[in-house]
């Protein structure tokens, strides 16, 4: 798995991934992640737009049996989050103990190691949540 | 102009399980064949094959070839069709679109699926493929965790209980345990639903269907080609009306994540198409790979009000013998799910119910109108069907 190729794969999103820089269209309309057509009215007029990474958990699940390739942090939360700006996205959480998740809980985004390949493969970071620190 | 619509003349599978002695060729032939036997052709003008994902699972593509050369049909035209878990239903549209283009006389459609090959956290791995790979898969999400957000949420939303989802799963077997081709033929209690381990808090093993290998095959052609045949009209089925929809492919960019609404449109188009509402629809094979899946598509297709889709379970309103029954041979859940060759399962058994052929204790009485409905991704892409006998 950890050929050149796979890199090329994961660093074209990688500032999406570490910034969670999503998408505003000409009308308004804020997504993510970022895409060159509005998802919602359809104006190509679409220009990045940088989310605060904060939001609160709509849905979530604790993955006791993952796709191969995740096997490391098992078993690990996977959340939906509503974000602030309005976009909801799918994360896992971190640092919190899986019984005080719950619907509504307040979190903000967060740099972790996702993914790891085989020895001489790369190692994938991306954004995962934790509560909000008071 | 009204175009004529075609018929289903011939079905044939080979019972969903685990067929360790049997490649994906072995028993996508062998229901093919037992399909043309069954509407008495020897040959057929083309093949579609529903299939998901092959390449992953088995290292083979090119199934179009593969199949058609393996079953003896000759040069045809032969193609796959892709829709994730929708493959099947997809490509008896396809089919049937073909036969109603005039295109083609005599189609047959195949679904298989062989997935026990594949070491379980690999296949977990592939059946996420479906979803979206870069947003979904990348962070460790597996097909059934999305599925357990939008259970907890569908829980949470309309204060539904584990409990009540479970019977999905009970009527599932009840039906399943009649029909020889199940994979699972034991009926279960919703204790053994709460029983079972969670997979993906709060979505447990027997909320889920298993993996499995199955094929199943129909033949399509016209009423006049029928005719000339000789293919006796009381096996005649009709491909009344079809819809297929697609949503966003990534769950969390969903308009509502407890509506299907790729389901709706898709159900939408065939209602119009067949002329019916749903009310006249006699039973429905749901997608029920999850159980929240089977509420949410009853309300999708009609049958219940938004949030009321579990309550139809509860008040016993899905058994074979009631108002809208479900999974008259098992479902997903029971008789097995096979990806891609589940729509061409749910077809094969509407078509049974519709000629009175179904097995003894599930069928449907005086059928004349059934609907099939298959869902690829988490509600991303869904085709349904309405079936109707002539």
């Amino acid at each position: 798995m950890g050929k050149p190729m796979q890199v090329a794969r994961h660093w074209r999103h990688f500032r999406e991934k570490y910034a969670l820089i999503g998408g505003k269209c000409e009308n308004g309309h804020i997504f993510f992640p970022y895409r060159s057509v509005c998802p919602v009215c359809g104006s190509r007029n679409v220009k990045e737009y940088e989310l605060n990474g904060k939001g609160k958990v709509i849905s979530w699940t604790i993955v006791r049996n993952p796709p191969s390739g995740f096997e490391y942090y098992r078993p690990y939360p996977l959340a939906l989050i509503q974000l602030e700006e309005g976009p909801v996205v799918l994360a896992q959480l971190t640092d919190v103990d899986p019984e005080e998740i719950h619907e509504g809980m307040e979190v903000e985004m967060v740099t972790r190691k996702l993914r790891e390949f085989d020895e001489d493969g790369i190692i994938l970071y991306g954004y995962k949540f934790r509560p909000v620190l008071k | 102009m009204t175009i004529e619509k075609p018929v289903i003349i011939g079905v044939g599978m080979i019972p969903v399980g685990e067929h360790w002695k049997l490649s994906l060729r072995d028993i996508a032939v062998e229901a093919l064949l037992n399909a043309m036997d069954d509407a008495g052709v020897e040959r057929v003008d083309s093949l579609y094959v529903g299939n998901m994902i092959s390449g992953s699972f088995i290292e083979q593509e090119n199934l179009g070839a593969l199949i058609a050369d393996w079953a003896g049909l000759g040069n045809v035209p032969a193609v796959k069709v892709e829709a994730a878990c929708a493959s099947g239903g997809a490509a008896v549209q396809e089919g049937a679109k073909a036969v109603m283009a005039g295109l083609e006389d005599v189609v047959a459609v195949v679904g298989v699926e062989k997935m026990t090959d594949a070491w379980p956290s690999d296949a977990t791995r592939y059946l996420a493929y479906a979803a979206d790979a870069d947003w979904e898969l990348f962070h460790g999400a597996s097909f059934v965790a999305l599925n357990a957000l939008i259970m907890r949420h569908y829980m949470n939303t309309y204060g539904y209980t584990e409990e009540d989802l479970a019977l999905f799963a009970v009527n599932a077997h009840a039906n399943g345990a009649k029909n020889p081709y199940a994979m699972f033929k034991g009926p279960i209690k919703v204790e053994t639903v709460l029983k079972s381990p969670y997979i993906a808090d709060p979505l447990k093993l027997f909320d889920a269907s298993p993996v499995c290998d199955g094929a199943a095959a129909v033949i399509i052609t016209t009423q006049e080609k029928a005719k000339e045949l000789g293919v006796p009209r009381e096996k005649w089925v009709e491909v009344a009306g079809m819809g297929r929809a697609i949503d966003t492919i990534n769950l969390a960019n969903r308009e509502d994540l407890l509506t299907l609404k790729a389901a709706k449109i898709a159900a939408d188009r065939a209602y119009r198409m067949a002329g019916v509402e749903a009310k006249e629809v006699n039973f429905f094979e749901v997608h029920d790979a999850f159980t929240v899946m089977a509420a949410l598509s009853l309300e999708a297709l009609g049958v219940a009000k938004k949030g009321e889709g579990a309550k139809l379970a509860r008040e016993g309103q899905i058994a074979v013998d009631a108002n809208y029954p479900i999974q008259t041979m098992g479902g997903l859940k029971s008789r097995g799910h096979p990806v891609g060759a589940t729509g061409v399962y749910q077809t094969v058994e509407a078509v049974l119910q519709l000629r009175g052929e179904a097995p003894e204790g599930i069928q449907v009485p005086n059928a004349e109108v059934g609907l099939t409905q298959n869902i690829g991704g988490t509600g991303s892409n869904i085709t349904v069907n309405v079936f109707r006998r002539v």
